[in-house]
C-alpha cells in the first residue's frame, strides 16, 4: 500500500478518533472550568453511558431511544454524586478526587456484578461501507465523528449564547461575585455536573456499536481524557477539541508508521511539554 | 459557604500527576477481592477437606474468562463430592481473585499458601500473571496447577511446581493446525498477535511451523492488548496476502474482527484464527458476519454436533452449557468452551494424583510431583470429556486433540480434527531432573 493511502487512512483514524475523544473529555473540561474539581469518576460515566445504551438496545431495539435514555440516565446518576457526595464535602479539591476515585470503584464494580465482565456489542442504526478504491471503512463511524463535532458545537453555543451559558461563564471567573449577584451557585453546580456526565454518556453511548461495552472501558478513555485536557487547558472547550485532534492525530499517525505503544509513548511526552512549558495548557487563561 | 481554592495550575498540576503515575489504570488491580464459602461437602466424604485454593479472574480483562472458570471449576468439585471426594475427603476451593494482574496474582499464591494453608493452587489463565506467579509457588513450594496455553510450562522456564495437565500448549496447537492451513488455505501468510508473551508463542511457533512447511510469513503485526481501534494496523497487511492468521484477546477482539471486515468487504483474503479472539462472545453478535466461511481453531468444539459423546453431554449439564455452547439460563451468555474444560480436567487429574501417591498433608508433595510426573495417559470420559490426553511427565504438560472450525450460518462446525501425534514436538525441557 502506498504511502499516501497510508497517511490518508492515518489521518481518516485519527480524526474520528480525534472527535469522539473531543466529546468524551468536554464533560471533564467543563466540570474543571466551572467548578474547579477534578472528576475521575468521568471515565465511570463515559463506560455506564454504554452499558445502558447497550441495555436500552436489547430492550427495546431502538438505538434512538438507548441514544436518549443513557444520557439522561448517566445525568440522573451525576446528580445524585453531586447532591450527595461533592456537596457534602463542600467541592473541596482533595476531598472530591478522592470522593470520586470512590465513586468510580463503586460504579464499575456495579456494572460487573449487573452486566458481567463482557464485552457486548449493539448493531449500528446507520451501517454503511464507504469503499475507497485502496480499503473501505466504516460509515457509521463517520457519522459518529459528525454527532461530535455538533454536539462540541452545541455545547460551545450553550456555554457562549444561553444565561446558564453566561452563568457558568460567571462563576468560572469568580464564584463569590457571581453568588452575589444573585447567580444560584449550588443549582449551577449541580446542572453542570450533569451536563459533563450527559455528554460523556453521549460519546459513550455513541461508541458502542463500534467498541462494545465492557465495565472496564472507562479508564482507558479517563486517562486519554487528561492527556487532552492537559494539552488543551482545563476548562477551555476549543482547547479541549483542539487537545484531542492532536492526541487523535499523533495515535493514528504514529500508530500506522512506527508502533502504537510509540504513540501512547509520543502523546504522553506532548502532555508532559505542554506542562514544563505552558502549565496552564495551549489555550487555559491562569485562573483569576 | 467557603469552598477551597484551586487555581488551574494547580489542577493541572494534579491531574498531570494522575496521568503520569498511570493510576487510574492502577484502580483495576486494587479492587477488593471476595472470598469464597466453601462449598458443601457431601455425605460420602469424610475427615479433613482437601483445600484446592483458586486464583481467578473475577475481575480484569481476563474476567470473562474468570466467569467461566469458576462455574466450571464448582461443577467438577459437585461431581467429586458427590462421588467419594479426594481418597474420601472432601474438597473445599477457596477462590481469590487476582485482578487479572500480575502483581495482584503474587499476593494471591502469597495468602493462599500462607494464610488459607491450601493443599494445591490452580486455575491461573493469563500468561503474564503465571510466568509472575509461578517463581513465587516454586519459593513456597507448593503445587501449582495452571490453565493457560502458553508455552511457559513446557518450554522449561518455571520450576518443578508448576504442573499444566488440563489443557494444550499453544506450541502443540500450532504444531496439530499449522499443516492444514498452509495446505488448505494458502502459503502466503500474515499474522496478527497480542503484543506480549502469549502472542509471541504464536509468532514464533506458528511462523517457524509455517517456513518448515514451504509458506511464508509476509508479515507480522503485533497489537497491544489494551487497543481499542485496529482499522489502522491493517494497511500494514501486504495485498498478496493469501491467508490472515489471528489471535487476540480481551475486550476489543469484537471490534478487531468488525473492523477488518469493514477493512476488506468482500476482497478479504482467506481468514484463520483463533476461538481465543471469540470466546464469550456469540457468533452470530452484530458485525461479525464478515466471519462466515472462514475457519477458526477450538480445543473443544463450542457447538455440539452430531458426535456429541456421552461424557461431553453429562459435562454440558452439569457446568450448565446448552448446545450453542452458552448459558443453559442465559442464551446471551456465551461460555469459553474451548479453555474452561481445563479446570474440569485438571481437578480430575488432581483427584487421581493425590490418590495414587497416597498423599495426605504438604509433607507428601514429592511423592505427588513423582506420581504425577510418571503418568502418561488420561483415557477420554466423564473425568476428560474433551478427549483422551497424552501426559509428558519431563515436560509438565499435556497433549490432546485440536479441532478446525468453519464459520457456516452463524456457527461454528468442524472440518478437521488434528490427532494428539499431530501436537507433538520436540522436547527442550525435563523438569524431573529440577531440585523439589
Amino acid at each position: 500500500m502506498s504511502l499516501g493511502v497510508r497517511l490518508f487512512l492515518a489521518l481518516l483514524e485519527g480524526t474520528v478518533t480525534g472527535l469522539v475523544l473531543g466529546l468524551a473529555a468536554l464533560g471533564l473540561s467543563l466540570v474543571f472550568g466551572v467548578m474547579r474539581i477534578v472528576n475521575i469518576a468521568h471515565g465511570a460515566f463515559f463506560m455506564l453511558g454504554a452499558v445502558i445504551a447497550w441495555y436500552v438496545t436489547s430492550t427495546t431495539h431502538s438505538f434512538v431511544l438507548a441514544l436518549v435514555g443513557a444520557p439522561v440516565a448517566v445525568a440522573g446518576v451525576a446528580l445524585a454524586v453531586d447532591r450527595f457526595v461533592l456537596r457534602p464535602v463542600r467541592y473541596a479539591t482533595e476531598a472530591t478526587i478522592v470522593a470520586t476515585i470512590g465513586v468510580l470503584y463503586i460504579l464499575e464494580q456495579l456494572v460487573l456484578s449487573v452486566y458481567g465482565p463482557y464485552a457486548r456489542a449493539v448493531p449500528a442504526p446507520i451501517y454503511f461501507r464507504i469503499d475507497f478504491p485502496w480499503f473501505g471503512y466504516s460509515g457509521y463511524k463517520i457519522v459518529v465523528a459528525a454527532a461530535a463535532m455538533l454536539l462540541l458545537a452545541a455545547t460551545w453555543w450553550l456555554v457562549a449564547r444561553t444565561t446558564l451559558g453566561l452563568y457558568m461563564r460567571a462563576t468560572q471567573q469568580n464564584r463569590e461575585m457571581a453568588e452575589a449577584f444573585g447567580v444560584p451557585v449550588d443549582r449551577l453546580y449541580a446542572c453542570v455536573f450533569a451536563l459533563g456526565g450527559l455528554l460523556t454518556a453521549i460519546a459513550g453511548a455513541l461508541v458502542v456499536p463500534i467498541q462494545q461495552a465492557h465495565y472496564l472501558m472507562g479508564l482507558d478513555m479517563l486517562l486519554l481524557s487528561f492527556m487532552v485536557v492537559i494539552i488543551g487547558g482545563l476548562g477551555s472547550l476549543g482547547g479541549t477539541l483542539v487537545g484531542a485532534l492532536l492526541v487523535g492525530l499523533v495515535d493514528g499517525v504514529v500508530s500506522v508508521f512506527f508502533t502504537p505503544t510509540l504513540a501512547r509513548i509520543v502523546a504522553s511526552v506532548v502532555v508532559a511539554l505542554v506542562l514544563v512549558v505552558r502549565s496552564q495548557g495551549l489555550f487555559g487563561g491562569e485562573a483569576s | 459557604m467557603p469552598v477551597e481554592k484551586l487555581t488551574r495550575r494547580q489542577a493541572l498540576k494534579m491531574a498531570g500527576a494522575l496521568v503520569g503515575a498511570g493510576i487510574a489504570s492502577q484502580f483495576v488491580g486494587q479492587a477488593p477481592a471476595a472470598s469464597s464459602p466453601p462449598v458443601a461437602a457431601a455425605a460420602a466424604t469424610s475427615g479433613k477437606p482437601i483445600k484446592i485454593g483458586f486464583e481467578v479472574h473475577r475481575t480484569g480483562i481476563g474476567a470473562a474468562y474468570g466467569k467461566w472458570y469458576e462455574r466450571t471449576t464448582a461443577a467438577a468439585v459437585r461431581l467429586i463430592n458427590e462421588t467419594g471426594g479426594i481418597a474420601g475427603r472432601p474438597v473445599e476451593i477457596i477462590a481469590e481473585d487476582d485482578g487479572t494482574d500480575p502483581k495482584r496474582g503474587v499476593e494471591v499464591i502469597e495468602k493462599l499458601a500462607q494464610h488459607h494453608k491450601v493443599d494445591f493452587i490452580f486455575g491461573t489463565l493469563f500468561s503474564n500473571v503465571i510466568v509472575a506467579n509461578a517463581p513465587r509457588a516454586g519459593e513456597l513450594k507448593i503445587p501449582y496447577f495452571v490453565v493457560s496455553e502458553g508455552y511457559h510450562v513446557p518450554s522449561g522456564r518455571l520450576n518443578r511446581y508448576v504442573f499444566q495437565p488440563g489443557i494444550t500448549d499453544v506450541r502443540a496447537q500450532v504444531t496439530a493446525v499449522a499443516p492444514w492451513v498452509v495446505k488448505n488455505l494458502g502459503k502466503k501468510i500474515t499474522m496478527i498477535f497480542p503484543d506480549y508473551a502469549f502472542g509471541y508463542d504464536h509468532r514464533d511457533f506458528f511462523g517457524t511451523a509455517a517456513k518448515r512447511l514451504g509458506a511464508a510469513v509476509r508479515a507480522m503485526i503485533p497489537i497491544p492488548p489494551t487497543e481499542t481501534s485496529f482499522t489502522k494496523y491493517f494497511s500494514n497487511i501486504p495485498r498478496d496476502t493469501d491467508v490472515i492468521y489471528h489471535v487476540m484477546v480481551g475486550p476489543g477482539v469484537l471490534t478487531f474482527v468488525k473492523e477488518m471486515g469493514e477493512y476488506f468487504g468482500t476482497r478479504k483474503p482467506k481468514l484463520f484464527g483463533f476461538i481465543d479472539s471469540l470466546e464469550a462472545v456469540d457468533i452470530a453478535s452484530p458485525g461479525l458476519e464478515f466471519l462466515e466461511g472462514t475457519y477458526l481453531w477450538e480445543a473443544f468444539p463450542r457447538y455440539a454436533g452430531s458426535t456429541l459423546t456421552a461424557a461431553e453431554r453429562e459435562y454440558r449439564r452439569r457446568v450448565g452449557v446448552d448446545a450453542n455452547g452458552a448459558s443453559t439460563s442465559d442464551p446471551k451468555d456465551v461460555s469459553a468452551y474451548s479453555h474452561m474444560f481445563g479446570c474440569w480436567e485438571t481437578l480430575f487429574v488432581i483427584k487421581a494424583a493425590v490418590e495414587q501417591s497416597g498423599y495426605a498433608s504438604p509433607k507428601d508433595y514429592r511423592a505427588l510431583i513423582e506420581t504425577l510426573e510418571r503418568m502418561t495417559v488420561f483415557p477420554e470420559g466423564l473425568q476428560h470429556p474433551q478427549g483422551p490426553k497424552r501426559f509428558v511427565g519431563r515436560l509438565h504438560q499435556v497433549f490432546g486433540r485440536q479441532f478446525i472450525s468453519q464459520v457456516q450460518a452463524r456457527k461454528l462446525k468442524v472440518v478437521y480434527t488434528a490427532k494428539i501425534e499431530d501436537s507433538l514436538y520436540p522436547p527442550e525441557a525435563d523438569y524431573t531432573k529440577h531440585p523439589l
